[in-house]
């Protein structure tokens, strides 16, 4: 069952920390996003396996965009 | 409207132009400055700020570049490039961005214009924080129970901690505003958080060199506000209370501070003053310093104008701004120390675009409607307008709001209608927890320290 991991804030996309294929657990990190000079993790919901990163470092995303799929 | 201030008469022509490397509400607020002594403003503003105020209220603005800051307030080289275009005698940094950057004042200097703040060597003794703790305790200022200078090694840290004693803080040499700080409760944690210290040491200021002090449990922060005219007249401006922190960054300031005894004040204005003169400082600056009970230590200077500087205005009725450009233009200062009085009392809440029921979260967004406060004793310094996009790219400063009165009651009463007042639809802000903070019985009995916030204690 896939899950969409969505980005709880408005923010640049600062760092990429897992990579398609990483296992994760519930609260890890995917991608920090950088917002008003704050940096601020976007973790997994759940426990999974990262089916895919669908940001780009450097690129804006908007709350509620996805930016990583977990399988 | 402050009470009108006395600007020392000029003794060489003032400078006939200034551009503003900054943003928002401080760039209005020097913009204002220069337009009441007669100088020409220059803004310099991102592709982001296009329609922001600050822009159209200075009197030319030059466009530097894409929304990113180091490819705008931040670039050294086109904000030069921008100041040879526009033809400035000066350049004022504001506070953030590059004001405490050495390099920056150095640059403006070697390229010919005047800075408008302390000289750059200044600005590198006071921005490396350990030099900064050896000037300050050889003036014979407290200094908080530490490492001599910067620690090495995990052992020699071992070594101050167990002299000092736990809890500690693990910070940053080249640090400041509470970035890359690590708290250790006991040893047996040292050596993770000396390795996340040091790497985020690394990735903030390409440092990693570290010192250690003792951690203090609830401390007041309390500052003293410092003027030199490099002339040889070094006065200070009272004292301002900013416990009511969260992530180490001010929310709401005020001058004087509650409870403070008299010969604590005295002892904290001479040690700034002391301090200040010891290192040479010219222009404003702020000397930081944590109070426990009787006792004080300082905590580091900031070589700049402070954001909180309005309420030093209100309470001694001398405009910190203006003085600023008289003293780079080269002018002598004729503030007699025993002239400047504090009367009243004064209080600055910060308007923020940051969620205070989500932890204080960035809450970027479209200004999609604006009302602000007024009346009897309300000061605003706001640099937002409705309509304008509040971006990703910045700090999430939007306004102060500034609540003065004959004594702190009154200014709280002030502040409480000013803050209900207050619209800033689009965006959240943490204007809601500020209302709780001041209606809060610890806050009106001046009992506050700045561990307070993030202890949940205004969590209603």
């Amino acid at each position: 069952m896939a899950e969409e991991v969505k980005a709880h804030i408005t923010g640049v996309v600062f760092q990429i920390t897992a990579k398609a294929g990483d296992s994760v657990a519930a609260g890890d990190p995917v991608i920090v996003l950088e917002s008003m000079k704050m940096e601020i993790p976007v973790e997994a919901s759940r426990a999974g396996v990262v089916r895919e990163i669908v940001v780009a470092e450097g690129q804006t995303v908007q709350e509620g965009d996805t930016v990583a799929v977990l399988d | 409207m402050w009470p009108p201030s006395r600007r020392p008469a000029p003794t060489d022509p003032l400078l006939s132009s200034v551009l503003v490397a900054n943003r928002g509400e401080i760039a209005r607020r020097i913009i204002r400055a220069c337009r009441a002594l007669g100088i020409r403003s220059v803004a310099i503003y991102s592709e982001a700020d296009r329609d922001w105020p600050f822009v159209t209220d200075a009197d030319e603005a030059v466009a530097i570049g894409p929304p990113p800051a180091r490819e705008s307030y931040l670039n050294i080289d086109r904000i030069l490039d921008a100041a040879r275009q526009a033809r400035v005698e000066a350049i004022h940094p504001g506070y953030g961005f590059l004001s405490e950057n050495w390099r920056f004042a150095k640059a403006c200097q070697d390229a010919g214009f005047r800075f408008v703040g302390p000289p750059w060597r200044v600005i590198q003794q006071m921005g490396d924080k350990v030099h900064a703790r050896q000037l300050m305790a050889a003036a014979g200022v407290p200094v908080v129970p530490g490492s001599d200078g910067a620690v090495d090694t995990i052992d020699q840290a071992r070594d101050v901690a167990s002299r000092i004693g736990y809890p500690i803080m693990l910070k940053a040499a080249a640090g400041g505003g509470g970035i890359g700080m690590v708290q250790v409760a006991a040893e047996s944690a040292l050596d993770a958080a000396f390795a996340a210290a040091q790497r985020r040491a690394r990735a903030a200021f390409g440092s990693d060199a570290l010192f250690v002090e003792r951690f203090l449990e609830a401390p007041r922060h309390v500052e003293v506000q410092v003027l030199g005219d490099g002339h040889g007249r070094l006065v200070h401006l009272h004292e301002r209370e900013c416990s009511i922190q969260r992530r180490h960054q001010k929310l709401i300031e005020e001058s004087p501070a509650p409870n403070l005894p008299a010969d604590l004040k005295s002892r904290l204005t001479t040690s700034a003053v002391a301090g200040a003169k010891a290192v040479g400082y010219e222009n404003a600056g702020t000397v930081e310093f944590i109070v426990i009970g009787s006792d004080f230590y300082f905590l580091e200077m900031n070589t700049r104008l402070q954001v909180e500087h309005p309420v030093t205005e209100e309470v001694t009725g001398r405009d910190i701004v203006q003085a600023q450009i008289a003293i780079a233009s080269g002018d002598a200062l004729h503030w007699q120390q025993d002239d400047i009085r504090q009367g009243g009392w004064s209080i600055e809440c910060r308007v923020y675009a940051e969620d205070p029921a989500k932890r204080f979260l960035p809450s970027p967004g479209r200004l999609a409607r604006l009302v602000l406060p007024t009346g009897l004793g309300i000061r605003l310094e706001c640099g937002v307008a409705e309509g304008v996009e509040v971006s990703v790219h910045y700090d999430p400063l939007l306004a102060k709001l500034v609540a003065s009165g004959s004594t702190r009651d009154e200014a709280i009463a002030r502040m409480a209608g000013a803050l209900d007042a207050s619209v800033f639809d689009g965006v959240k802000t943490v204007i809601p927890f500020e209302r709780r903070v001041i209606e809060s019985a610890a806050f009106r009995a001046g009992r506050v320290h700045t561990q307070m916030v993030e202890e949940g204690a205004f969590n209603g």
